[in-house]
């Protein structure tokens, strides 16, 4: 459904992501690893279309995503980093909104809100604005903005960063469901999270894709079998300096 | 049509944004106070002896200098700030869609304020014989001069995400587009500089061409005016939030 062929992002001199290729299929979870400013964020913003690459290509629901947008967004549920909102509109004005921008109105916009309400656990604050809920909330609100079309294609930048142990076991678990008949990519550092949910790992550093493979695969090139034996042998700290 | 609901559903949570906010009472009523102020005390509205609303329009660059500005200031720099500039520009709307729509609202917000003068217009048709036509096309100047300014507040407001540098780049941009053709500058000008080169450089002042609205006149030139400063500044928030995407 997502297929990405040698992306590149140069921002001046700096290559943030270096020529990635991957493609995700229906059913399939992908998580992407690595550590900060590794180009994560970067690849999943040019795979949602809102920043252009540099070079290559991005196919999602065989739409490119440069060509011919609109149609590739509609297939798209994307929750950017940090959950952004609308700090002024309450949570059910904010759902509306995302709704009508989906090409929800009347009855269906409703069953849609009601929907992803129920998902999301918002009820006890539907009616609150955006800028008086706790992160939890925050977070949830944004994650149902992006369920509100029941997408095929979800992209979850850092979904269970900065939420506690009960919403993080919570979105996790969601993020399994959907799997099953959507196409995901989510981003962590969290590695626990990876082995949990997902069906496919692709480790970055210095914006290339250093691994790739069932979580299981890489595991299994440890001697211990842990993958954070794997991720601290093939990453490197941010304090190094690449050649 | 598919992109006119698009713009319709931005439009609507732009003007519900202001009126959830403080933001739309404080200006209506800063902005009907400043207008009944100036049109009454500075303006010598009775004084002059005259049925006609001079005295009002007038004032409409000078207030508009400052108050279009902290309407518009917010349109994309409060998107960037808060970070739903990405989920906007990742749902199935084009960036053409988003600037339309937000600039429109702001516009019918502003297009509201001028209608809530309209005591004004009353006052003056009850204590004499006013030409209500010079009326209209004042009201009509005053409208395209508002949207000039905010579509100038909507491009600086796509440069940043500080309100306080777009307010105040937006109002130095206006205040050039009123002193091009505030007539003691041009006086000043037409002594250092040829005469054609300074009408030349009227030609792109707003006053010069909201004059002809304040006499009553609809001149399709003036009209054409204020219409390409609207697209081209609509254009340049375009390009903005393009290279700003780029990186």
């Amino acid at each position: 459904m997502i297929r990405v062929e040698n992306l590149t992002k140069a921002f001046g001199p700096k290559l943030a992501v270096n020529n990635v290729s991957f493609t995700v299929e229906r059913g399939e979870v992908l998580g992407f690893l690595g550590p900060n400013g590794a180009g994560k964020s970067t690849t999943m913003r040019m795979v949602t279309g809102f920043i252009p690459p540099t070079s290559g290509k991005i196919t999602v629901g065989g739409h490119d995503m440069l060509e011919n947008p609109l149609p590739a967004k509609r297939l798209l549920g994307y929750l950017p980093e940090n959950a952004p909102g609308y700090a002024d509109m309450t949570v059910h004005g904010f759902l509306s909104f995302a709704a009508e921008l989906r090409g929800l109105r009347g009855a269906a916009r409703k069953r849609a809100i009601d929907r992803v309400v129920e998902h999301c656990l918002l009820e006890n604050v539907l009616y609150q604005t955006i800028d008086t809920l706790s992160k939890g909330y925050k977070h949830r609100t944004c994650l149902a903005q992006s369920l509100i079309h029941d997408p095929d294609i979800l992209i979850m930048d850092e979904p269970t960063d900065g939420l506690d142990p009960n919403q993080k076991h919570d979105v996790r678990n969601l993020i399994k469901r959907m799997g099953e008949n959507k196409a995901i990519i989510f981003s962590t550092h969290i590695l626990e999270e990876v082995e949990a949910v997902c069906s496919r790992v692709i480790i970055i550093d210095r914006g290339r894709i250093v691994a790739n493979g069932t979580p299981k695969e890489l595991k299994a090139r440890s001697p211990e079998g842990r993958l954070e034996d794997v991720f601290r042998a093939i990453t490197l700290p941010d304090t190094v300096k690449a050649h | 049509m598919n992109s006119w609901a698009n713009i319709m559903a931005i439009v609507k949570r732009e003007l519900g944004g202001y009126f959830t906010s403080p933001i739309a009472y404080v200006f209506l009523v800063i902005f009907l106070l400043l207008t009944g102020f100036f049109t009454f005390t500075v303006g010598n509205f009775f004084e002059r002896g005259e049925a006609s609303l001079v005295s009002f329009f007038t004032w409409h660059p000078w207030l508009y200098l400052f108050l279009v500005p902290a309407v518009g200031m917010r349109l994309w720099s409060e998107e960037r700030r808060l970070g739903t500039m990405e989920l906007l520009l990742t749902m199935p709307v084009t960036t053409w869609q988003a600037i339309v729509g937000k600039f429109l609202a702001s516009w019918l917000f502003l297009a509201l304020a001028l209608v809530f003068t309209f005591p004004v217009a009353v006052t003056v048709n009850w204590l004499g014989n006013p030409d209500n036509g010079v009326i209209f096309a004042g009201y009509v100047g005053s409208l395209f001069l508002a949207g000039s300014y905010l579509a100038v507040s909507c491009m600086t407001s796509a440069m940043t995400r500080n309100q306080v540098i777009s307010f105040i780049v937006s109002v130095l941009i206006c205040l050039f587009l009123i002193l091009a053709g505030y007539t003691p500058v041009t006086d000043l000008l037409t002594r250092f500089a040829n005469p054609r080169v300074v009408e030349v450089v009227a030609a792109f002042s707003v006053m010069t061409h909201f004059e002809g609205f304040q006499r009553g006149v609809l001149d399709i030139r003036d009209l054409v005016f204020f219409v390409s400063v609207i697209g081209f500044a609509l254009f340049t928030t375009g390009v903005i939030i393009r290279n700003h995407r780029a990186g």
